[in-house]
């Protein structure tokens, strides 16, 4: 069962197609010979997550992009992408539904860690390859008892060691403030920075405040951090909530020594409505190139991206993190299936899932590569940090390799 | 049939209705061998959904006070019988009657406080329930026995040794038996006194406070009896799925019990399963329709639901089948006259 | 005590976000005795139109203009051609009717624009009154401008007799009709007056919370809160519930940390209608048997 494209963009894309043939033959055309290679998902689509939608779209998009062009060893992608409005009882059926209806081979970027975390089991009794979930869990990088699982993201708890550790070193006697989202992703990153901060250094914490995604702003949550004392600010927040606190916490007056976790870190999404000038100084932990990064400006891949959004995914936000974040996941996809070769089993994928070799999609950060083994399901555990200049995020230090996941 | 059917609350049933009931269940049981384990999964979960909007629809269709939180009991309802299951407690059949309990009287205690409030305002109040749910539910200090954010994890019962059926096949007679029983019960207290003064209630509650109707104590049983409906439900689903956490338990999931309940029509028994069959199925049709907007589609259904059926798929049912009838027997003109009537037939 | 004060102020400001809501609400509720759980997407669709005239170089009040009459003009056609038909449905019926409209619009406003959020402009200037550090510059103006609204919909209300025959057809249809009341567009008249307010408030609330389609769902949560505390049927009052709200939420938050506020607020607001069911300000009904 493919997926339903409205028609309407079926012909926008078609006359896109026709132009862009005509003016630069960047794209080559072949027709997939072989049988079809069937991936399943399932994706927010509505519901309280729907932002994350656009991930599916962009994988979407990608895999029409790998099937215009022969598709991998000839055979064609077709991802079935289902709508779990972010409920886990609806991802159990949902994926019930891929596994035992639509018989697909493999999964690919479900999204959300409660929504997969309800089908952990499931998938890992069915022997389903349960691959690269869109969640930075740290939780699913576990071979030993759910070997058909494998994250992608770099986890939020290498994100908040990495802060923790920056600290200990450049500033240990830092009076830290935390704001965290009140849900799993929030308390994943939090125990991060808590696996780090412990003993003795876990005074070094002297507030920490949770939000809700229901609530309208945080600024009363900015001012409790600042009348704490606190002069570092570790800010777990996701895009909307990243913005307001980027800009209340320097209109306050407060302007601390601000950590910004990479969820809410994009340049376009959420500096720039808040305005550059009040980033300045904002470090983060990246892993994968900003779209709306001057520096990347004339980045070859990044004109690569730019045609390929151009032209298949017209209606998406090119400068959107999510959609790059998805792009390189279909990459490694392909990767994976490619080095499948004939053999098209999901007993092979997983295999080949565990044997990527220093895999670098050229989105990823110069350094950074994808690497897993059978005793590592984790493909993406580097990352970098990089503090805000007032017009880019500018990388320094090393490339770091984190100790969880 | 002792009461007459004009007193009632529901009608009574006649030996046609008994028949085609019996063909139904028995229809019933034999789909799950007929069908994949997906399919009757699917059902398992129609199944449920139907008991809550049952639940849902006693309190709102019958006794008149509006819901926006009935959410909130499933949820209480899930994490008992999860929280049982885990710390190994009690096996797996023996928490749907203590979830059930626990909600009888958290429903109950709830409802005393609600009978202050009227309409909008005690919509308010059940729609504030649902929504400080998931907040609690996540909380540090119970996460111990809630998982927190992370939720529980549940085994997937078996079936006894002696019966050869797959798990999800034991797990939906399992289901069906509870709903079996529950819709009997619920079509019994209804059908009686209780249903009576409940309707009472709904339509003109100071004539029935000066007949003699104890308003005060209807109306919280009524929320008690609701909760626990509602409650055993959230158990069954939450074995079904196998996991519960609060992001299952968005003040969403109340919106869509009321949802159910409308378009399956409401003061109907019946109307449970049809406003059930609605909320399991029509998203996914939705979502094959246009991958862009599911919800715009969605939303398009609802809002010409209730244009073409009003009152309902129960309410059109009975609408047709009036119709219909009096076209061939004038004399059914008479049951035309009766109180919320509904039928107890597909 | 510092804080306490700050936060006090600070929930002032968030206050007058669900006042402003809280106003609409009400606003439709006077006109046609239900409450359309829609009004806060609809707000969030004005207040979509209103940025992409802006980003077609519509200068700001230009577009403030056109977007507040566009919404009168949706809200009288949503009213005459997707309410209208069923307004003689069970109440229930009509909030499912409501709910569909509700996920129609946050949909299409994320098909069409996309989840990323946007920055809106204010039309107030960036210092802060006086210098001080509490409130800025656009939370005052946007409190006086919902302050502004409410004057204008209470002389509306009880000195025009446009406005009493709303009431009017509001409260008594039939005998509305009877005295040559044209019921039917006094709805459609109360739903574009309703609609015309949401966009102002969410005009005055994108450039606080950022432009994203999912911008209302919280707010409109608080703003039936505060509607209902105050009172549904009282414009003041309901608008005195969104500033309740707002500061209580924030100053709860003091006490009981964040993981509890939106519970404990609810829990307040929840006590307070079980000892005044009509809300703080709101008219009791007396039922005649």
């Amino acid at each position: 069962m493919t997926v339903n494209i409205p028609r309407r963009r079926w012909l926008g894309s078609s006359l896109a197609l026709g132009a862009s043939v005509v003016a630069a033959p960047v794209f080559a055309q072949k027709k997939p010979t072989g049988s079809e290679i069937k991936l399943g998902q399932t994706m927010p689509y509505s519901g309280p997550a729907s932002a994350y939608g656009t991930i599916g779209k962009v994988e979407q998009a990608y895999f029409k992009m790998i099937n215009d062009e022969g598709g991998v060893n000839g055979h064609p992608i077709t991802l079935i992408s289902l709508d779990d409005g972010y409920s886990p009882p609806k991802t159990v059926e949902q994926v019930r539904k891929l596994v035992e209806e639509d018989h697909v081979l493999a999964l690919f970027e479900t999204l959300g860690t409660p929504t997969n975390s309800a089908i952990h089991k499931y998938v890992n009794a069915k022997k389903v390859p349960h691959l690269f979930v869109a969640t930075g869990a740290t939780k699913w990088n576990d071979p030993k008892h759910y070997p058909w699982t494998f994250g992608f993201n770099l986890s939020y708890q290498t994100e908040g060691e990495i802060y923790g550790r920056y600290l200990l070193k450049n500033k240990p006697n830092a009076k830290i403030g935390i704001l965290y989202q009140n849900d799993d992703y929030g308390k994943d990153l939090l125990t991060g920075v808590k696996h780090v901060l412990t003993g003795p250094h876990a005074k070094l914490i002297v507030k920490e405040v949770t939000y809700e995604v229901t609530d309208p702003t945080i600024d009363s949550q900015i001012l409790t951090l600042q009348s704490s004392g606190a002069d570092t600010f570790i800010d777990i927040t996701t895009p909307k909530f990243s913005a307001q606190a980027v800009r209340k916490a320097f209109d306050s007056g407060w302007k601390p020594l601000h950590f910004l976790n990479n969820v809410g870190a994009s340049v376009g999404s959420v500096l720039k409505p808040a305005g550059l000038d009040k980033a300045v100084g904002l470090i983060t932990v990246q892993y994968y190139k900003d779209a709306t990064d001057p520096q990347w400006k004339d980045d070859p891949a990044m004109l690569k991206w730019r045609a390929f959004m151009a032209r298949y995914y017209r209606e998406g936000d090119v400068n959107d993190a999510s959609n790059i974040f998805g792009y390189i996941a279909a990459q490694t996809m392909v990767q994976v299936l490619k080095q499948c070769g004939k053999d098209l089993t999901r007993e092979n994928i997983k295999r080949q899932a565990e044997n990527l070799k220093n895999f670098r999609p050229p989105l990823l950060l110069p350094g950074i590569a994808i690497n897993t083994s059978p005793t590592d399901h984790a493909p993406i555990k580097q990352g970098q940090l990089s503090k805000f200049d007032g017009q880019k995020w500018a990388l320094f230090g090393e490339v770091i390799g984190g100790g969880a996941g | 049939m002792k009461t007459p059917p004009l007193l009632s609350a529901v009608p009574a049933l006649t030996s046609r209705h008994i028949a085609a009931l019996a063909v139904l269940l028995a229809l019933a049981c034999a789909l799950p061998f007929l069908i994949g384990n997906y399919r009757v999964f699917q059902l398992t979960l129609a199944l449920v959904y139907a008991i809550a909007l049952l639940g849902l629809n006693m309190l709102t269709g019958y006794n008149g006070q509006i819901s926006l939180g009935h959410g909130a009991f499933y949820a209480i309802g899930a994490y008992t019988a999860a929280i049982l299951m885990d710390h190994n407690v009690l096996p797996y059949w023996a928490t749907i009657p203590v979830a059930g309990i626990v909600c009888l009287v958290i429903g109950f205690l709830f409802g005393l406080p609600a009978l202050r409030l009227e309409g909008l305002y005690l919509a308010l109040a059940t729609f504030a329930l649902g929504v400080a749910m998931p907040q609690i539910l996540k909380h540090n200090s119970i996460e111990p026995w809630t998982g927190g954010s992370q939720g529980i994890v549940i085994t997937k019962p078996d079936p006894p040794a002696w019966l050869p059926v797959s798990q999800d096949q034991w797990l939906y007679m399992f289901t069906l038996a509870w709903t079996v029983l529950l819709f009997f019960a619920a079509w019994n207290l209804l059908r009686g006194r209780i249903g009576r003064a409940l309707v009472a209630i709904r339509d003109q509650p100071v004539a029935a406070q000066a007949m003699g109707v104890n308003t005060a104590l209807y109306k919280s049983l009524a929320f008690g009896v609701s909760a626990l409906y509602t409650g055993i439900a959230g158990a069954l689903g939450a074995i079904a799925v196998q996991f519960v956490a609060p992001d299952s338990f968005s003040f969403f999931l109340s919106i869509t019990f009321v949802v159910g309940v409308v378009v399956g029509g409401l003061a109907s028994i019946s109307g449970a399963l049809y406003g059930a069959l609605f909320i399991v199925f029509i998203p996914n049709i939705a979502d094959q329709i246009s991958k862009a907007a599911p919800w715009a589609i969605y939303g398009v259904f609802l809002i010409g639901l209730m244009y073409l059926m009003p009152s309902g798929v129960a309410g059109a049912i009975r609408i047709a089948r009036r119709r219909w009838f009096d076209r061939e027997r004038p004399s059914a003109a008479q049951r035309a006259a009766s109180p919320p009537a509904r039928d107890v037939q597909v | 005590m510092d804080l306490l004060l700050h936060q006090a102020l600070s929930g002032l400001a968030t206050g007058g976000i669900y006042a402003s809501v809280a106003l609409a609400l009400v606003m439709i509720y006077q006109a046609t005795h239900l409450v359309n759980f829609a009004q806060g997407e609809m707000a969030m669709f004005s207040t979509y139109l209103a940025w992409s005239l802006m980003q077609a170089g519509v200068p700001y009040w230009g577009a403030f203009a056109i977007t507040v009459v566009a919404a009168f003009v949706g809200g009288v056609l949503i009213e005459r051609v997707v309410v209208q038909p069923v307004e003689n449905s069970p109440i229930l019926s009509l909030v499912i009717v409501f709910i569909g409209l509700l996920v129609i619009f946050n949909s299409v406003a994320g098909w069409i624009f996309t989840y990323t959020i946007k920055p809106f402009p204010s039309p107030f200037p960036e210092q802060p009154l006086f210098g001080n550090r509490y409130l800025s510059s656009h939370d005052m103006g946007s409190t006086a401008v919902t302050l502004v609204v409410l004057s204008l919909v209470f002389v509306f209300f009880r000195f025009t007799p446009l406005g009493l025959a709303m009431r009017a057809a509001a409260q008594n249809p039939v005998s509305s009709r009877l005295v040559g009341v044209r019921v039917g567009w006094m709805l459609a008249l109360g739903w574009g007056l309703a609609s015309a307010i949401g966009a102002v408030a969410g005009i005055m609330v994108a450039p606080v919370v950022f432009l994203e389609p999912n911008m209302m769902g919280g707010i409109l949560l608080y703003a039936f809160a505060g509607a209902l505390l105050g009172g549904i049927d009282s414009p003041g009052g309901a608008v005195l519930g969104g500033f309740i709200v707002g500061v209580l939420e924030n100053v709860i938050g003091v006490y009981v940390g964040s993981e509890l506020k939106l519970t404990m607020a609810l829990v307040i607001i929840v006590g307070v209608l079980v000892v005044r069911p009509a809300g703080l300000f709101g008219k009791v009904h007396v039922a005649r048997v």
